[in-house]
């Protein structure tokens, strides 16, 4: 396809259109770009406790009176650099909430096409506890999993293992949204003549449903899956500003505003502004472009 | 009509079991609660008696009947860190989030109500715009984010409102309420809208498309040819029709504001149940995790159970259904 064709293209046109989705998807590719190389494009490395000055701690910005010119967006409590401390932090924040969303979407396409194709019992089963899990908001879920895993391993471990379990627990508060849509296309495809034939030349269950239904249901999952980024985001946030998420030696934007917080009172704004803004700005530039995804790829809803 | 009830108290009962299992266990495989009480110092011998003493030694579901037996009538033990009965640290607690989820809730029904009405009605003046966009920003922050937003410019800057706590509390029997002082009513304030807020904006949104739908229907036409002066049209008949569908999302969301308690309670050091919650597992006390769960576990099994009870007799259309469905 060359660029012309790729310009006129239905959904390059509909982007063109919305002015909005323009300014998120470039805010969108400032926040990935700037979390994807946060190594080169960050002064100092925050990781590195070598090159954390304790002198500096609390340096405000350095417009502000006091500021000093090597922390353009001042320091926290550690003397960490905030600037590099968001870029790095944005990384995980990211990362964590990419990962859980493709947890979710894992397992619940695969309770999906198993609940849709085989019915019966298992069909029963799976969408009644899809129901229940559906009458608790997902973010109690992913506390309540998160706590009691934090519980159950042993508490040396526990920084190590935060970011596994933090996606784990968001993932598996998820999951459902996929289930249902799958198992619905999935009863939809599963009376279609393509599967009927695959099922008469005698090929393996697993095999029809990887090889032929899979690739049939997956155009409403990955709507869902965009739209999904931001509430993951927020709920790995949400997570950590409350001290269960992922921990403070290497922060992301939640933990960042979560330290903050402390200080905020005394009067050391900065640090929970600056995170603060760099998360609302991921979150809303990721959900305005989940949003038109979903509304030009849906026909129906125009 | 009977079996519908049934089947739906079955499925609450068994919602229940299920917290409940996952709360025993807890109790039971995380850490050796015999070692817990006789330190490490105790002989095998100590070991295996308290064992016997706690019941420890007999089969794995004659320990969880025992426990559900003692969970019904709400004793969880002690709390590892705090050395006195959960139940008595939750009763404590839960004045103080039950107090703040109703203001919540109140906030939420009735800016969010007012709003849709207001929206739907003039639908392009410059508040309505304001308002929809504000619900906009409203949905798309993270809970927290608002709650500092808020201490910034009305603690901070402005110094108007308490930052932090319940301010004071006045004792009724065992239950301490803010509602009575002034510095109780004051430290609602900022937790309330922080808590209220996706709230109010859901049930705006909903009160405004409903309210726009019904006004484009006949009767409503009819009500106008009649010559009903614009309030009897708009609160009697349009709104009145809208108000189902609100209570049941209002109703649902009862649960949803229990639990987001959670973040606004630590946000705002509210010493409810939430930071009770937050504490425990930060702590890894056990007991108080537990009870936790299982208490708001059966919070929402009974906000769902009424909900959907009400439903049943408010919507004719869903008895038709279900008793044709079930020939």
């Amino acid at each position: 396809m060359n660029i012309h064709a790729i310009w006129n293209h239905d959904l390059a046109y509909s982007f063109r259109r919305s002015p909005v989705t323009v300014v998120a998807a470039a805010l969108t590719l400032v926040c990935v770009g700037g979390a994807l190389f946060a190594p080169w494009l960050a002064p100092y490395n925050p990781f590195d406790a070598a090159s954390l000055d304790l002198n500096a701690a609390f340096s405000p910005p350095a417009w502000v009176a006091q500021g000093m010119a090597s922390h353009p967006l001042g320091t926290d409590d550690q003397g960490r650099d905030l600037l590099s401390t968001i870029l790095y932090g944005a990384r995980i924040s990211l990362g964590v909430g990419l990962a859980s969303v493709l947890f979710a979407m894992l397992l619940g396409v695969t309770l999906g096409l198993v609940s849709g194709y085989f019915g019966g019992k298992i069909d029963a089963f799976i969408m009644r506890i899809a129901d229940i899990q559906l009458s608790f908001p997902a973010i109690l879920i992913a506390l309540l999993v998160d706590g009691v895993a934090r519980v159950a391993l042993p508490a040396n471990t526990h920084d190590e293992i935060a970011i596994p379990v933090l996606i784990l627990s968001i993932g598996v508060s998820g999951w459902v949204q996929y289930a249902r849509t799958v198992r619905g296309s999935t009863l939809v495809e599963k009376g279609k003549e393509y599967v009927q034939a695959a099922r008469v030349i005698g090929r393996h269950p697993l095999a029809i449903l990887l090889r032929h239904v899979l690739p049939n249901v997956m155009g409403p999952v990955l709507v869902i899956a965009t739209i999904h980024i931001a509430t993951a985001i927020i709920t790995e946030a949400t997570l950590s500003f409350l001290g269960v998420g992922v921990p403070p030696t290497r922060p992301s934007l939640g933990t960042l505003i979560r330290i903050g917080n402390e200080f905020l009172l005394s009067g050391e704004w900065w640090i929970t502004l600056f995170p603060g803004i760099a998360l609302v700005t991921l979150v809303l530039s990721v959900n305005l472009l989940g949003d038109w995804l979903r509304d030009a790829l849906n026909p129906k809803l125009r | 009509m009977l079996a519908f009830i049934l089947r739906r108290l079955a499925q609450a009962v068994v919602v229940m079991l299920a917290v409940g299992l996952i709360a025993f266990s807890l109790f039971r495989f995380v850490g050796d609660p015999v070692l817990f009480m006789l330190g490490q110092d105790a002989t095998p011998e100590d070991h295996a008696r308290v064992s016997k003493l706690l019941g420890l030694d007999q089969p794995f579901y004659v320990q969880y009947a025992s426990f559900v037996g003692r969970a019904v009538r709400g004793e969880f033990g002690l709390s590892l860190r705090q050395a006195q009965p959960v139940s008595r640290l939750i009763a404590e607690r839960l004045p103080a989030t039950l107090e703040l989820s109703a203001v919540a809730a109140l906030f939420a029904l009735v800016g969010g109500v007012s709003m849709g009405v207001y929206t739907a009605l003039r639908r392009n003046s410059w508040l309505s715009q304001v308002m929809l966009a504000v619900s906009l920003i409203g949905v798309s922050l993270p809970t927290f984010l608002i709650g500092i937003l808020l201490i910034v410019v009305f603690a901070v800057l402005l110094g108007w409102l308490p930052s932090f706590g319940r301010g004071d509390t006045v004792s009724l029997g065992w239950w301490s309420t803010g509602f009575l002082t002034l510095s109780g009513l004051k430290s609602l304030i900022l937790p309330a809208i922080t808590l209220g807020l996706f709230q109010t904006t859901l049930i705006q949104r909903l009160v405004r498309s409903e309210m726009l739908e019904v006004l484009r229907t006949d009767y409503i036409k009819f009500a106008r040819a009649r010559g009903l002066s614009d309030r009897a049209v708009h609160f009697g008949h349009a709104l009145k029709n809208t108000l189902v569908p609100v209570i049941t999302i209002t109703g649902l969301q009862l649960g949803a504001i229990l639990a987001f308690a959670i973040i606004t309670e630590t946000v705002f050091q509210w010493p409810g149940m939430g930071l009770l919650f937050i504490q425990a597992v930060s702590t890894a006390d056990i007991p108080v995790m537990a009870a936790y769960l299982c208490l708001i576990a059966l919070f929402f099994v009974i906000i769902n159970l009424v909900v959907d009870l009400l439903y049943y007799a408010v919507d004719p259309r869903l008895r038709i259904e279900r008793s044709v469905g079930a020939q």
